[in-house]
Parts: structure tokens; C-alpha cells; sequence
């Protein structure tokens, strides 16, 4: 008997990309240079959020040719994003035979109060959080794997550095708790207390739990790698940058080499430019894109 | 007994609490001055494309095929089986040491990948629950090759001397068979490494 879309499986793809980086594409020739670079995935986009930002309106699922283009050029996963609560759009990425699917707060939320029931589906998901509670929701939802919200297209680490510093004092603050306080804190967190006793058993998330969002250079990925990373996510920072190509092999080596100095600073020199950054503290609310989903 | 798994890229942790489980102790290898200490390696799944560009430029490559080279036993799962192979359809090889032919993402994409009982008589009656994920299989194999199981016509493990290849995941799994056939070719290879004798292919007695 075969068995196709199990836990195991959405769960395992995940489990086979640690310590790796996976890219924001626009089009095959940068899929083609991501995949060159060593890139463990690539992530099918219209614009980079960067571009996103920039251009406003209303930002939704990029469009199934751009996606299968990129798909037909390399032999790594392809990644690709649904909107927030969009199902359709997830079922249609499905049928395109996509790798993964990013529930993403990139794009414009389709809907305000529920995320998408990602059980349903045989493709995997991935889906942003800013701390441990959203981490669980997501997860009891059908996520297999998370990634810190930080602050998408703004090559600004700092919001990356906090979500995944929350959601790691978060979990040696359960790990440390009697079982008899999980109960509350399952109410505090807003997080399901049977996976609050998994996270509690084990001291670790139950899904593999990767950086994003704000990630510029081999530095900061060598950054959310020590503190406690699985691997990253560079949306905008290696096609916003000068030279794309060096950039995204830098980070590629300092994701795996991100607890010895000297290597970063060997991969760290020459890149020229990095993506132009802007000041989290400048953005009005409403450009805020980690506020978006609960 | 040390056990390495090559700590480049993939699922380096699972293989590690897999040798724990199995009474060995499991080391991360990221830099060539370690594998010399090592009684076997494992070349775990994840991207090929990335660990084999990485190893390639740190020069590890060279020191896992002068390893092989001595008779320690290496084992690949997954992306490790294409590591390990001479030919890749469509491909340059990495390490290019065992003398078969792999196809990589073989069974298609994600949303084919698949969990399936599989019967591999080497490791004796019962099945083994077998994880493929975005896998390859074995589309050729020379004369030197053990085919060790097959999922329907394809050729899914294989074993080359001390080299030893799934195109599935049994890290994923609660059944460590794989991993102490790993560990007994590992122990007889260090026995005769002591005292030479006769040869004697580890088989399913000593598991």
C-alpha cells in the first residue's frame, strides 16, 4: 500500500532542507542562478517583496506561468505563495504540482479571521510567526514547517532577530514549566496544550522553524543561524543586492559556516552592495506586513 | 564506535538520534580533520546539488572518497545516494564511487512523494516501513552492486562492498535495521583492519 501527503512526508521535505537557504526568484534565469548558487529551494514570485512594498495595492498569487517556468528550469523544490486564508489559490498552486506552499503575510490577506486548513491538502506549508502561540496555531492548523515573520522586503534583520528570540525563550520557558502550568499558559500563548506538551517533552518545536523576512546579507543569516535557526529564507536581499550571484553563494556559505568567523569574514568581503534597507520604525501600521494573520 | 554524518546540509539531527538509539555515538562532520576518527559516514538526504557543491569546495570531498577508499563503510540516503553514484542521468557526478546509475527525483515531484511497506529479504522477514520523498532510484548497475530492494521494478537499495545506498529515509522511522547493518560493517571493517582474515560480507546474522 502506497500512502501519499502524510505528516511524515510534509514534515520530512522540510527536515531534508535544514541548514540550507532558500530564494525569492522572479524569473528561470535567477531560479538557474539560486540553484547555482546552492539554494535548497527556490520560492516562485511575480516581485520580491521589496518590489512588493514598492509597488502597492493589492499583492496576490503569482501567476501559474511565471511558476511553471521556473519549475521546468531546476531539479531543487519550488516553493510558491498563497495569500492568507485564500484555499484557492493553495488548491491551484496543488495542481500546478508545487513543492510547498507559503501561506504568506508577503501578499494581501484573503481573509481576516481563519488561515488556511492546511490538513486538507496533500503539498506541504509553510506559514510565518512572530512568537511560540502563533507557531502552535499554525501548526495545529497543518503547517510543517515555520519561519520567523520578521519584516519582509525591508533588508532590516531586527524584526527576524526578535520573532525567532521570542519564539526560542518561549520554549525553554515551557521546557522549564511543571506540567500542571501548561494548562495556562496554553491559554496565555493562545496555543494548543497538546502541542504545548509536545514542545514542553521535547524542548523544540515539532515542524522545522527557519528565519525570513529582513535577511540581507551572509552576516545576518550567520546571525539567525546561532540563534537558533534551521536554515533561511532571503526574499528580496540577493536579487535587491548588486551582484546577485556572488550574494547568494555568500549566504550559502555562511549558512553553513555561521559559528566560525573567519570563513564569514572570507565570504562576507567584495560582495558589493547589499539590497537597500529601510528603518522598521518609518513604517506606518498598515505597511507592516508581520501584523497581518494572528 | 563513532558514526559520522556529514553535517553539509539535510537531515543531520534524525540520522544522529537514529546511532544514539543504536548505542553509538553519532558526530556531526562538517571539516576533514574529524572523518580521520571515524569507524563509518553517512551522507544524509537533502539537496544533493547544495552538498555536493559544498563539499566540493571545502575539499571534504576528496577526504570521504579517500575514506571509502580504506574500507570504512559510508552509507547515502537519498540525496547521500546520489552523492555516492558514478552516474547521474542528465548530470556530472559528486563523488562518483559506486558503479550505478541514479535518476534523481525519480517518483516526480512533492505532491508524488510517498510512504510504502517494503519487503528487503537482506534484512530478514518483516517489511521495512520506507520514506520516499522527492527520491531517486537505481536505473543501472554494474556487475560489483548488491540490489537490496526494489519498489515495484525499481531498484531502491543497493550495497557496493562498503558502500551502501537507500533512495529512502529510514531516519524518519522508528526501524534502525539500515543503521546497524551500517554499524556492523563498520565493526567487522575495524576488526580486520586489527587482525587481517578471511573476508566475510556482513549479512543479517550479525544484525
Amino acid at each position: 500500500m502506497v500512502e501519499r501527503g502524510t505528516d511524515r512526508l510534509k514534515k520530512g521535505l522540510a527536515e531534508m532542507q535544514k541548514g540550507g537557504v532558500i530564494m525569492d526568484v522572479t524569473t528561470p534565469e535567477q531560479a538557474k542562478i539560486a540553484q547555482e548558487a546552492g539554494a535548497v529551494a527556490v520560492m516562485a514570485l511575480e516581485r520580491v517583496p521589496a518590489d512588493i512594498r514598492a509597488v502597492g495595492g493589492v499583492a496576490r498569487m503569482a501567476d501559474p506561468e511565471i511558476i511553471e517556468k521556473i519549475m521546468e528550469v531546476v531539479t531543487i523544490p519550488v516553493m510558491a505563495k498563497a495569500r492568507i486564508g485564500h484555499f484557492v489559490e493553495a488548491q491551484i498552486l496543488e495542481a500546478l504540482g508545487v513543492d510547498y506552499i507559503d501561506e504568506s503575510e508577503v501578499l494581501t490577506p484573503a481573509d481576516e479571521l481563519f488561515h488556511i486548513d492546511k490538513h486538507r491538502f496533500t503539498v506541504p506549508f509553510v506559514c510565518g510567526a512572530r512568537d511560540l502561540g502563533e507557531a502552535l496555531r499554525r501548526i495545529s492548523e497543518g503547517a510543517a514547517m515555520v519561519r520567523t515573520k520578521g519584516e519582509p522586503g525591508t533588508g532590516n534583520v531586527v524584526e527576524a532577530v526578535r520573532h525567532m528570540r521570542m519564539i526560542m525563550s518561549q520554549i525553554q520557558r515551557v521546557g522549564n514549566m511543571r506540567e500542571d502550568e501548561l494548562a495556562a499558559e496554553a491559554k496565555n500563548l493562545g496555543a494548543p496544550l497538546e502541542l504545548l506538551k509536545e514542545v514542553r517533552k521535547t524542548g523544540s518545536l515539532p515542524v522545522v522553524n527557519f528565519a525570513a523576512g529582513g535577511i540581507a546579507t551572509p552576516a545576518d543569516a550567520a546571525l539567525m543561524m546561532q540563534l537558533g535557526a534551521d536554515g533561511v529564507f532571503v526574499g528580496s536581499g540577493i536579487f535587491k543586492s548588486l551582484n546577485p550571484e556572488s550574494m547568494a553563494r555568500a549566504i550559502v556559505e555562511a549558512t553553513l559556516n555561521y559559528d566560525d568567523p573567519h570563513i564569514l569574514a572570507q565570504v562576507s568581503k567584495g560582495l558589493g552592495e547589499a539590497m537597500p534597507g529601510i528603518e522598521v520604525s518609518t513604517l506606518q501600521e498598515g505597511e507592516r506586513m508581520q501584523l497581518r494573520g494572528w | 564506535m563513532k558514526v559520522g554524518v556529514l553535517a553539509v546540509q539535510g537531515a543531520v539531527s534524525e540520522h544522529i538520534k537514529m546511532l544514539e538509539k543504536c548505542g553509538v555515538e553519532g558526530v556531526p562532520v562538517k571539516k576533514d580533520q574529524a572523518l580521520s576518527q571515524l569507524d563509518a559516514l553517512i551522507i544524509p538526504g537533502g539537496e544533493s546539488t547544495t552538498i555536493g557543491r559544498l563539499i566540493k569546495k571545502s575539499g571534504l570531498d576528496r577526504q570521504i572518497i579517500k575514506m571509502a577508499e580504506e574500507g570504512k563503510p559510508v552509507y547515502g540516503t537519498c540525496a547521500g545516494m546520489i552523492i555516492l553514484a558514478g552516474e547521474i542521468e542528465g548530470e556530472e557526478p559528486h563523488l562518483g564511487l559506486m558503479n550505478l546509475r541514479v535518476f534523481r527525483n525519480a517518483f516526480g515531484r512533492q505532491k508524488e512523494s510517498f510512504e510504502a511497506e517494503l519487503e528487503v529479504p537482506f534484512l530478514g522477514t518483516d517489511t521495512f516501513p520506507a520514506v520516499f520523498i522527492r527520491a531517486p532510484y537505481v536505473t543501472w548497475t554494474g556487475p560489483e552492486v548488491e540490489v537490496l530492494c526494489r519498489f515495484q521494478d525499481s531498484i531502491v537499495a543497493a550495497r557496493q562492498g562498503n558502500l551502501l545506498v537507500t533512495s529512502f529515509h529510514p531516519e524518519l522511522t522508528e526501524d534502525d535495521r539500515f543503521h546497524r547493518l551500517l554499524i556492523a560493517m563498520a565493526r567487522e571493517n575495524s576488526q580486520e583492519t586489527r587482525s587481517p582474515r578471511e573476508k566475510n560480507t556482513v549479512g543479517p546474522a550479525v544484525l
